[in-house]
């Protein structure tokens, strides 16, 4: 009898040694991995295929790990990123490689991308970008674009792409922490927990709207081997409440009787490992009494629609109102006035880290790891739910794989908090993709109509705009959306005549919150595509439009404020003159021979206010230096993937006069590292970034003081001892006689920088931010016009960022918004029940991003640390709108819904052919 | 609690019949449909069973054993007659995919948007299906009964795909539909075969469309009306406004039931002379 094992008892080989272990039936080989065999390399982003990230090789061949029964490795070779880059030495040439071209910013698709990387270079050892493309399309990546990977593959043989920078501000060096993220050793959310360590389950609503009762969940726990504990809203010692922002607290940790989305959690089963993973959501005691669902602002405005927050009769959230000059006037006195209505949809934000954490209690205190872009901000969530103070609460941020702006909310820190507190034992959990996608938030989906007019000499002259935002059941950064829009629904743009409004309403939808412009990019597709309607009316280029009406140093903007330096939209124009001017031309010639592919190229721009809107933003930076001659850097700003670690300690090291590599990071973990602020508004670079340049700043007065040195003296340590050289002289200062502080420094800096604005009046007149950054985008496209298809063929992107501080992190910056927003222009669309997993919900692929051109603009900004401007949000909102006016040049047909699929860009084609 | 993973097929037979098992061979489609519930109890894996994984030829034609993947395919050394099939593997999720997913579990696991389908279609190919008491032959479409339903019964394996011989310089293709490049569900498949009599006419024509159906269908009546036709007709040929009518598109996250007959009849175009292109390659 020749009858395989039926034993659980597996025996492979895992990266170079011989390995044994016993999985359950079923146990996918991800699983066995990470949490039998320590190769917590292997990450886990969907569990069904979709995105790559548990990339292994199997007997050679690349595999995802979490479509392999384990058993079914058995005798088979199985190697993982970490012990490739340890034992290949071409694996060991791709992480330089990788390192080199920071072909990894958040980190967490990398195993991914690696181990496939390493499949093909084993056959083919010099790719070519489109052998790279097929070998690693399997892999998804939110942050980087892609390009910089493909980059990195190519160059594995060469490696000829070193950065060479110094680490001063402004020149182009590795990451300072990618070394991690390329050797398979980064920890991130999931990746902390013992694998012994009780697991949480959250239990969700089915239904948009929904009546619930618990069943005897005592009689649950009892009845259910392994389970350990249920918690319920009963359990929640403090107020059952959260939210991001004062006066808008109202999302219930646990929903208490009505369910007001679907995902939304009404109960935690605690067990232990084996039996959570065996554990059925559906034998959890909970009746369901399903209610009629508002799915559209259009059903929840209707007068007869119920309120979903009973203070809200409405169901009106908020709105926001930005009113200069007299529109009304101006649009009657405009030669041509241009109208549009535009729709967009819910976006998820598709990190491949969906998230996690652990939880464990301390004496009378809980310390929360988890994914994370506010640590402080969840500790004050914490607060509140568990009626504890602060000093009881530590948040130790893991590496976060990528945010977006959904991490700044808290997800599983609460589960985690009141696990360990009801259990009294450590606790973990990591959400599915599907719980993910169904419960974080998304993008507000938007229905935008404006009116614009411009002379006949091509000035703007009079703008109305008014938006409803789909805010989904609890209100999230919903405020901020509405506030956000009206002041930047202008554009960067001189409109001296200027009235919006938009609103944010509640329906049974997942609560909209932070993602990546808060707003701004829906404002934009509505702004930006009138503006070349406008163009085209009065027969003026776009682009040469866009110029004639670009904001300047002096002019106010559309909340009345003036900047006298530091607008740099018109440069970001001129410096895409060539680029348009040749694509236009190559557009022109291509189409010209006719047939069903046709070619446009577009022209869109943005501008972001960094920073709080007219609200206190603080950073606080710490610096220290240790006796034995160390420099510590508290980098509280989180490094979420877009590189705040290496921009801060760049800016640090400036200030301080030290070499970067000299710098030792400690993180945000709230114990021990002051408030760096959310990562979130394109905040870090500029507000953090400003705090580090004044702590350096500090340090180094305080280190000079010791000796008497002049300003220009060179510091360094070594030994335990301190070298300051003034001119000629070497001071030495022996570090183990001074007396540390109770931080164990013997000297010290602690500063803070907050952004001086001031408050918007009722008809939001004033200064809202301290800094604003723009961008230009040039989009170029292909369209078949069979098939409604639309391909991005290539990009130019200028951005003014003030300061490059690291024009390689600007680079991977530009490039990752650009694929989010080609995502957002052309396929992405959150569907509740419908797109909840990576299959049916697209995010784009490596095949799908061109190549982009980055035009770095540096018009420095009289606030931020060496004048640099903030950059986060601004990379993608010119994107879909100059994709869609790319799309018209094509084409000649307009797209005012996104995504524009290949269906809907089919029905406009065809409605234009036949209309 | 049981994971079974037999060497023969002669081993098969019992755990099929206890019938507890759920049979694995890539785990493509078994772990995502899992979504967040429990693992199966038991795992019949039928990948290492002997004389299952591999493509064998002889005067009658191919035969495709049941664990075959879809790297296997693209590997194998076969005539034009299979490049749209060779197309298809290459297009199947990513290469992660093709390297475990099997041929024989995209059928059974009757997916209206399965990749297989349309060139196994064109391909005129039969299932065997095994189980203890013997083998019965059906036909692709005898097998696939509707949107995952299929003609197997409690105790049986698809154990091999049978492709008859296909007639003498056949030519194939297959084009695929999705909003991006890699990792793509079709929206709309048409796989094409084709060959010419001595004339350089169209000899013959087979033409099958996926995702359009519950079940992936031919158009026989447009493969009919092609013959005779010189290959340079195919870029312009005019279809019949019947042509399409065996396919009912349905509207869903992908596209328009309108769009999809619309799209339907440019992708069938471009199959045609792509597999037609081949002739001079």
């Amino acid at each position: 009898m020749d009858k395989a094992s039926n034993t659980a008892t597996t025996s492979f080989t895992l990266d170079g040694e011989a390995v044994q272990c016993d999985p359950a039936t079923g146990e996918r080989l991800s699983y066995s991995l990470r949490e039998r065999l320590s190769s917590r390399d292997v990450k886990i982003g969907c569990n069904a295929g979709d995105c790559g990230a548990c990339t292994v090789l199997v007997d050679g061949a690349a595999v995802c790990a979490c479509l392999m029964p384990t058993q079914q490795a058995a005798g088979r070779r199985v190697e993982t990123q970490a012990g490739l880059v340890r034992d290949d030495p071409i694996a060991a040439r791709l992480a330089e490689s990788f390192q080199n071209h920071q072909a990894a910013q958040c980190g967490i698709c990398t195993p991914g991308m690696m181990v496939s990387a390493m499949a093909l270079l084993r056959q083919v050892p010099e790719p070519t970008p489109e052998q790279v493309q097929d070998a690693l399309g399997g892999v998804l990546c939110r942050c980087t674009g892609y390009r910089k990977i493909i980059d990195a593959v190519v160059d594995t043989a060469a490696l000829a792409g070193a950065p060479d920078g110094s680490g001063a501000v402004g020149s182009a060096v590795r990451r300072v922490d990618g070394l991690a993220k390329v050797s398979g050793t980064e920890a991130f959310g999931d990746d902390i927990a013992p694998p012994d360590t009780l697991v949480l389950r959250v239990i969700r609503s089915p239904h948009a709207h929904a009546g619930f009762v618990l069943g005897d969940v005592e009689e649950f726990v009892t009845d259910s081997p392994g389970v350990e504990a249920v918690l319920t809203a009963a359990d929640v010692p403090g107020q059952n409440r959260f939210g991001v922002i004062p006066g808008f607290v109202d999302q219930p940790v646990f929903a208490e009787r009505t369910a007001r989305f679907r995902g939304e959690a009404v109960a935690v089963v605690i067990g232990r490992p084996d039996a959570m993973a065996a554990f059925d959501p559906e034998s959890f005691p909970v009746t369901w009494a399903p209610l009629d669902a508002m799915a559209t602002p259009q059903q929840a405005l209707h007068p007869d629609a119920p309120p979903l927050n009973a203070d809200l009769p409405d169901n009106v959230m908020c709105s926001g109102f930005v009113l200069h000059g007299d529109p009304k006037k101006a649009l009657g006195q405009a030669e041509i006035v241009v109208a549009g209505t535009f729709t967009t949809g819910f976006v998820e934000h598709a990190y491949i880290e969906p998230e996690a954490g652990y939880a464990t209690p301390v004496g009378d205190r809980i310390e929360i790891h988890a994914c994370t872009q506010a640590p402080v901000m969840d500790r004050e969530a914490l607060e509140a739910i568990l009626g504890w103070p602060a000093s009881r609460i530590r948040m130790v941020p893991t590496a976060t794989g990528g945010g977006f702006g959904s991490k700044l909310d808290v997800s599983v820190q609460p589960f985690l908090a009141l696990g360990a507190l009801k259990t009294g034992k450590p606790v973990r959990m990591a959400y599915s993709r599907r719980e993910s996608m169904q419960s974080t938030t998304k993008r507000h989906p938007a229905e935008m109509s404006a009116r614009v007019g411009a002379t006949a000499d091509g000035r703007l002259c009079g703008f109305e705009f008014h938006g409803d935002f789909n805010t989904g059941a609890y209100a999230s950064w919903g405020p901020t959306v509405s506030v956000r829009v009206p002041v930047h629904a202008s554009g960067p743009y001189r409109i001296a005549d200027y009235r919006a409004e938009a609103r944010a309403i509640h329906t049974n939808c997942p609560p909209s919150g932070a993602f990546r412009g808060f707003g701004v990019p829906q404002g934009a597709i509505a702004q930006e595509s009138l503006f070349d309607e406008l163009a085209e009316a009065l027969n003026i280029d776009p682009l040469e439009f866009r110029i004639r009406n670009a904001l300047g140093n002096g002019d106010e903007t559309v909340c009345g404020q003036v900047f006298e330096q530091g607008v740099g939209i018109g440069a970001c124009f001129e410096a895409l003159r060539p680029a348009w001017d040749a694509g236009r031309a190559d557009c022109d010639a291509f189409n010209k021979t006719g047939g069903h592919l046709r070619r446009g190229i577009g022209v869109a721009a943005g501008w972001y206010g960094c920073g709080n809107t007219s609200l206190p933003n603080p950073s606080t930076i710490k610096s220290g230096l240790l006796p034995d001659g160390t420099f510590v850097l508290h980098q509280g700003a989180m490094d979420v993937g877009q590189g705040a670690n290496t921009v801060i300690a760049q800016i640090f090291a400036q200030a301080a006069g030290l070499p970067l590599e000299a710098i030792k990071l400690i993180g945000a973990d709230t114990d021990v590292t002051p408030d760096g602020g959310k990562t979130s508004a394109s905040r870090q670079t500029y507000v953090s970034g400003a705090a580090a340049l004044r702590s350096g700043e500090a340090l180094r007065a305080r280190l000079l003081a010791l000796v008497n040195a002049g300003p220009e003296a060179a510091i360094r340590a070594e030994n335990g001892e301190l070298l300051i050289e003034d001119g000629r002289q070497i001071h030495k200062v022996a570090l183990n006689r001074m007396k540390p502080d109770t931080d164990g420094y013997v000297v010290a800096a602690c500063e803070t920088y907050d952004p001086p604005t001031d408050p918007l009046d009722e008809n939001g007149q004033g200064a809202p931010y301290a800094q604003f950054g723009y961008a230009a985008h040039l989009a170029t496209v292909e369209v078949d016009l069979h098939l409604g298809t639309v391909r991005a063929l290539g990009f130019t992107a200028a951005h003014d960022v003030g300061q490059a501080i690291n024009p390689l992190l600007v680079e991977g910056q530009v490039q990752g918004g650009i694929a989010q927003g080609l995502g957002m222009a052309l396929m992405e669309e959150y569907l509740p029940g419908r797109t909840e997993n990576l299959h049916d919900y697209l995010i784009p692929t490596i095949g799908d991003v061109p190549p982009i051109e980055t035009l770095i603009i540096e018009e420095p900004d009289a606030h931020g640390p060496y004048g640099a401007k903030g950059l986060g949000e601004h990379v993608l909102i010119p994107t879909a709108p100059a994709i869609l006016n790319a799309i018209y040049h094509a084409t000649g047909v307009r797209i005012r819904h996104v995504p524009a699929t290949p269906s809907v860009v089919h029905a406009a084609l065809k409605e234009a052919r036949h209309g | 609690m049981s994971y079974y993973a037999p060497t023969s097929l002669g081993d098969v037979w019992p755990l099929l019949a206890e019938g507890e098992a759920r049979v694995v061979a890539g785990g493509t489609d078994l772990f995502p449909t899992q979504g967040d519930g429990p693992p199966p109890s038991a795992l019949l894996d039928i990948s290492r069973v002997d004389g299952l994984r591999g493509i064998d030829h002889d005067d009658d034609g191919w035969r495709i054993g049941g664990a075959t993947t879809w790297s296997d395919i693209v590997a194998a050394p076969l005539p034009p007659a299979f490049d749209g099939l060779k197309a298809a593997a290459l297009q199947v999720g990513s290469v992660q995919i093709q390297n475990v997913g099997t041929l024989a579990g995209n059928l059974c696991n009757a997916s209206p948007a399965a990749d297989g389908v349309p060139p196994l279609l064109t391909l005129e190919a039969e299932v065997a299906l095994t189980s203890a008491g013997g083998t019965r032959r059906l036909t692709l479409t005898n097998f696939l009964r509707g949107v995952r339903q299929t003609a197997l019964v409690p105790g049986e394996l698809l154990t091999a795909l049978h492709i008859p011989r296909q007639p003498t310089g056949a030519l194939s293709s297959f084009v695929k539909l999705g909003s991006r490049r890699y990792l793509v569900i079709s929206i709309a498949m048409v796989a094409a075969q084709i060959w010419l009599d001595e004339a350089g006419r169209i000899g013959g024509v087979r033409v099958a469309v996926g995702a359009c159906s519950p079940v992936a269908r031919r158009l026989f009546g447009l493969e009919q009306s092609l013959i005779g036709l010189r290959p340079s007709d195919l870029v312009s040929f005019s279809m019949a406004s019947d042509a399409l009518d065996t396919l009912s598109p349905i509207d869903d996250v992908r596209g328009s039931a309108e769009y999809r007959r619309a799209a339907v009849e440019r992708l069938i175009r471009d199959a045609l002379g792509q597999a037609v292109e081949r002739s001079d390659g």
